[in-house]
């Protein structure tokens, strides 16, 4: 499916979906250097092995749209127009970041005039919220749809459950993407549930549910798009789980050294990222002057990014008791 | 000027609010044709349809995450949790997630969540609770509990008008107890006043809810024997209005603090640290509180009636506030 899907995808298309995963490894790569330098007060969570899930469906939102994250979708926070300045701001508890040291990391990486919706730890709730989203477009008769991302860990809440039967009921214009890595922190999924495939659990709400590989961007494009457009249809929901395996740990701190290393060194070798570029390359779409191009351009955003959260100040002692409400 | 019960206040101003505001839609269980448990929202289904008057499944988790979704895209929902009681089933996005948006990360999230609330009614354990304490201590929730149809009215369209997580608690031991004049147009009462409800001069009986007329019965037994009770009713418990506490105290130099919420850990000992700690040098009598036992909520008459302060209890309370 994957193959004849990515001949209908535009080149330039393509390349940008390696653009936006590139970025999103460097920014990632760069903020684990940067914890491990003492830079950010707090933890930061890895983002590697998910690039193709954050990327590939969030690439296909419209403005206006909604889309409420958890803390493995770098790639779909940048494709929704947070700035890598911004992103780096947030862990290092600056002003000029979206929460202004307010909250730590991707939490409370929110921006309402994105219609990016920050997430609390507690997850699920993002799929409460995308709901809400969603219910909004319904009630306003409004043409969007609401993406939202949770993990395995995540699919074990009761929320969860409650989520998807009232999105169901409601057949509300929402695509639920469970990005199932394997691991809850350290506990390995099948000590989390006993089915093959979580998708299956769609069937018990009266909705389509799919799995599908969470490291091939194209197939995660693709079953979003057709998804978005149920959704858009008025059709209600999906489930998508994408398949995967956290390549690094929980969050910078974790050698995550549980998981079995012949488990690590086969997924290893489905990196999304190396894949898509293997697949370009074979394909004669991506040449090594584009690809260098393509590094040269992410590793000077990516600088400026730190640049420019550094020169961020930090927030005033004297801000602290301000916004706990809004005045008007 | 019509006369109206507490429910009927309520209900009319549901009716109004969603007249006047597009944006303003109601969600819960058996909300819609039904009306409500308690009839709160009879007549909205009628008028607005489905689409503002939502049924939902049992899941408060998921439909006041559904409400905070809605409300930072601009709508303004107005929950009702069946009994306060249930409110726990939807805890986190509560006071995880609306309690905290607007300080991490700016987004309004104006929401309101109505809840029967309360005892006297031998409705037990699990629809008879008061857990406002819960919520105070969760910065970024305002909380509200009228005591009069009069305030039930002008403090809802107050907490529909604001940009910010309203929990709202409806003494339902008075929904159809009293009815008093509710002017008919809209009104806002401003959040965080409270009210004299009778003005006195040797102690200071500070209470909210359903105990306010409970109060207002032993200011009238005492005035009998001489001794002149005011009567506090804070009607927000977030934001306080402090100033009317202290003025009252520092002119009447005692406090009782009433409520029907359990002792440890309740609102009550929050507003005797205050007077305490800012009116210490006005006072005759340490502050004290009435409040119910440390116990589940019981079901039998006996035991509610013993669990519950009531007028006698505060009338008992009083003298030994004004004999110490």
């Amino acid at each position: 499916m994957s193959a004849d899907s990515m001949n209908k995808i535009p080149g330039e298309k393509l390349l940008e979906l390696l653009y936006w995963m590139m970025l999103t490894r460097r920014i990632d790569d760069r903020c684990e250097a940067l914890f491990k330098q003492g830079c950010f007060p707090g933890g930061i969570f890895s983002q590697e092995g998910h690039e193709a899930i954050s990327v590939g469906s969030a690439i296909l939102l419209e403005e206006g749209d909604a889309i409420a994250p958890m803390h493995r979708d770098l790639g779909a926070y940048l494709v929704r127009g947070m700035s890598p300045g911004r992103i780096f701001a947030q862990a290092m508890g600056r002003q000029g970041a979206p929460s202004g040291g307010r909250d730590v990391n991707t939490h409370g990486l929110g921006d309402i005039s994105l219609r990016i919706f920050g997430y609390v730890s507690h997850l699920p709730q993002s799929m409460g919220i995308a709901l809400g989203a969603a219910y909004s477009f319904l009630y306003r008769k409004e043409d969007r749809v609401a993406l939202t991302y949770f993990g395995d860990g995540a699919s074990s809440e009761g929320g969860c459950h409650e989520a998807l039967n009232l999105a169901a009921v409601l057949k509300a214009p929402v695509v639920f993407i469970l990005e199932n890595n394997q691991y809850a922190y350290s506990t390995p999924i099948e000590k989390q549930c006993l089915v093959e495939n979580l998708s299956i659990r769609a069937e018990g709400y009266g909705i389509p549910g799919v799995t599908i590989d969470g490291t091939d961007v194209i197939s995660v494009m693709e079953t979003t798009r057709e998804a978005i457009d149920r959704a858009r249809g008025g059709d209600g929901p999906t489930l998508i789980e994408c398949k995967n395996l956290r390549l690094k740990g929980h969050a910078a701190h974790d050698p995550a050294d549980y998981i079995p290393p012949d488990l690590l060194r086969r997924w290893k070798k489905r990196d999304p990222i190396s894949l898509f570029r293997e697949r370009l390359e074979n394909s004669g779409l991506l040449d090594k002057n584009t690809l260098a191009e393509l590094q040269s351009r992410v590793e000077a955003e990516t600088e400026a990014g730190v640049e420019w959260a550094e020169a961020s100040p930090w927030p005033e002692a004297a801000t602290l008791e301000e916004d706990v409400f809004s005045d008007a | 000027m019509p006369d109206l019960s507490y429910i009927e206040a309520i209900n009319q101003a549901l009716h109004q609010e969603m007249e006047r505001d597009e944006n303003v839609f109601v969600l819960g269980e058996d909300v819609g044709e039904f009306g409500g448990a308690f009839k709160a929202t009879a007549g909205l289904y009628e008028k607005f349809g489905r689409r503002r008057v939502l049924d939902t499944p049992m899941c408060e988790w998921a439909f006041i995450g559904l409400a905070n979704g809605a409300a930072m895209m601009g709508l303004k929902p107005v929950v009702e949790i069946q009994f306060a009681d249930f409110i726990s089933t939807g805890f986190d996005p509560i006071v995880q997630y609306a309690a905290t948006t607007h300080y991490r990360w700016g987004a309004k999230l104006p929401l309101v969540i109505r809840a029967p609330w309360g005892g006297g009614a031998c409705a037990g354990p699990f629809h008879s609770q008061c857990k406002e304490a819960w919520f105070a201590h969760c910065p970024g929730l305002k909380i509200v509990i009228p005591s009069t149809p009069h305030d039930a009215k002008g403090l809802l369209i107050s907490a529909i008008r604001d940009p910010n997580p309203v929990i709202f608690f409806e003494p339902k031991y008075l929904y159809r107890r009293q009815k008093m004049e509710v002017p008919l147009e809209t009104y806002a009462s401003p959040l965080g006043k409270a009210a004299i409800r009778r003005e006195g001069s040797a102690l200071s009986i500070i209470t909210y809810g359903a105990m306010v007329p409970e109060a207002l019965e032993a200011a009238e037994t005492l005035s009998a024997e001489n001794i002149s009770c005011e009567v506090v009713d804070l009607r927000t418990l977030v934001p306080l209005d402090k100033k009317t506490v202290l003025d009252s105290v520092r002119k009447t130099s005692r406090a009782l603090i009433v409520h029907e919420a359990v002792r440890t850990a309740g609102f009550g000992a929050e507003v005797a640290a205050i007077i305490s700690e800012e009116a210490f040098d006005a006072l005759d009598a340490p502050p004290a509180r009435l409040t119910a036992p440390d116990t589940p909520v019981p079901y039998s008459p006996p035991l509610e009636k013993a669990f519950r302060p009531d007028a006698d209890k505060i009338a008992v309370r009083a003298r030994e506030l004004i004999r110490y």
